[in-house]
């Protein structure tokens, strides 16, 4: 039976079709796991080889790669909410229920997106903590710790402007502590609160503005930076991670 | 750092020989470049492998807490209800718990300014490239200025009665204090010793905003009064 299935695994592999999509052969050779990586568009961001130190947990711990994960998360299940979502006043709220009530696993759905987005802002402030600790930030890393902060500022506005959709009194206070705070900056916070509210109250508007924000604009800017984040990961020599004494601009100079 | 050693240029007239290359590493330049001899693996299976399992445990934990856990939904939106207290989510909490004690323009514009812009400006600043360990024999320069810092830090943050910030200035002092000449000293003593003075104002900026976050979140109740967590719901 499971040589009959290795033997149709391989008829698989081996067909006209299956080699069109996926060039090389089983990855049994290091030819061939090279080119598991360069022959796919997704994995080529990677080097076929890596310095075996970056597998090891204490280098990274892994937290970028968590608030990838919890990205990754956020983009399947949001687009899933956005199937039962209306921005406007009172069937935001009114859908909330619907998902936590009539649709099938809805609420596991709000679930899952709601904790992932507090795990992916809990987790790029590791991230953060991680690489300055480590001292990763140092060249020629220094402008990706830039775009590393630039993702940080998304992934905040992305989340509070996530806050607002249930339009429940959570919701829609939280907005306002939050949004009346922008006012307090000088010359141009009123300016920069209409512009975000759509008006002086947090209302119909607001719920619209923010949901495009939320669902269209931080989205995509956040996969543009993150694109730059990764791809300068890969062009400033891989992951970095503790200092150890031969990297250390301090021995040299005590030679 | 040793001065850098004379270049001379020749050029060559022979237009077939191979150009030699020539690389001038800087101290402050890519680690990679001293690092020729190190051990690497093909990055499938070993990398990619790791990836894969990296994604199902996060997933799999926060399904979990989607399952176990749900996500909060209070009564519809109602501009004229005011909850008492109007919390934003967590992760603005320590501004909001800043707004208490500063004028809204401190609180919400100039200090988190001043916060995104020290943080984007870090591998700019060449303290943060070539800090060494704080405390260097002697010092005694070094430990009045630090004393005269901490003063004035505890005076501002104290006259606005903001104790979030001036206890744990005067706390990150000591602990800079005791590391002072700690290389002799326990383990401890010996672990301050070695952190530099970029490490230790980053640990003083995440003391406080994972205490003044902790505050707004759990300890703030009905008009922004002190309470305990388990005195009613947050």
């Amino acid at each position: 039976m499971s040589a009959a299935r290795i033997s149709m695994a391989d008829w698989l592999r081996g067909s006209a079709v299956y080699r069109s999509i996926v060039r090389h052969g089983t990855a049994d050779t290091n030819r061939n796991r090279s080119l598991v990586i360069f022959e796919n568009l997704f994995l080529h961001v990677h080097p076929v080889k890596v310095r075996e130190k970056t597998l090891r947990f204490s280098h990274t711990y892994w937290l970028g790669g968590v608030t990838l994960v919890s990205c990754l998360v956020l983009i399947a299940t949001g687009i899933l909410l956005m199937f039962y979502y209306h921005p406007s006043v009172p069937q935001a709220y009114r859908d909330m229920k619907e998902l936590n009530y009539v649709v099938d696993n809805g609420l596991f759905l709000r679930n899952l997106h709601r904790w992932a987005a507090h795990l992916m802002v809990f987790a790029a402030f590791l991230h953060m903590l991680r690489v300055f600790y480590h001292r990763a930030y140092r060249p020629p890393r220094q402008f990706n710790w830039v775009v590393g902060i630039v993702l940080l500022i998304v992934t905040l506005f992305l989340s509070y402007t996530g806050y607002l959709l249930p339009w429940d009194q959570l919701a829609f206070w939280g907005v306002s502590v939050g949004t009346n705070m922008a006012k307090e900056a000088p010359l141009v916070g009123e300016k920069i609160r209409f512009l975000l509210l759509g008006g002086n109250v947090v209302s119909e508007n607001a719920l619209l503005r923010f949901y495009v924000l939320h669902c269209v604009v931080l989205p995509v800017a956040l996969l543009l930076f993150l694109s730059v984040h990764i791809w300068r990961i890969r062009k400033d020599g891989g992951v970095q991670g503790p200092p150890t004494d031969a990297d250390d601009p301090r021995q040299e100079e005590a030679e | 750092m040793s001065p850098s050693p004379e270049l001379h240029v020749v050029e060559s007239t022979d237009p077939l020989a191979v150009p030699r290359r020539v690389a001038l590493v800087r101290p402050d330049t890519r680690p990679a470049v001293r690092r020729s001899d190190e051990r690497y693996v093909m990055t499938f299976p070993h990398l990619i492998v790791r990836e894969v399992i990296l994604f199902q445990v996060v997933v799999i934990a926060l399904s979990l807490a989607a399952f176990v856990f749900d996500a909060p939904l209070e009564g519809i939106a109602n501009p004229i209800e005011t909850p008492n207290p109007a919390k934003a989510p967590w992760y603005f909490l320590g501004l909001q718990e800043l707004l208490h004690y500063f004028p809204p323009i401190v609180a919400g514009v100039l200090l988190p300014g001043l916060v995104v812009l020290s943080l984007a400006v870090i591998p700019y600043a060449r303290i943060n490239l070539t800090a060494g360990p704080l405390w260097s024999p002697g010092g005694r320069r070094l430990a009045l200025a630090l004393a005269a810092v901490t003063a004035a830090l505890f005076i501002l943050f104290g006259a606005f009665g903001c104790w979030p910030i001036a206890v744990p200035t005067l706390l990150t002092a000591g602990a800079m204090f005791a590391a002072r000449g700690g290389a002799e000293g326990g383990r401890l003593r010996r672990a301050l010793a070695r952190v530099t003075l970029p490490e230790w104002i980053m640990t003083w900026f995440v003391v406080i905003a994972t205490l003044l976050t902790v505050i707004g979140t759990f300890f703030r109740g009905p008009g922004w009064t002190l309470v305990w967590p388990w005195s009613g719901p947050i």
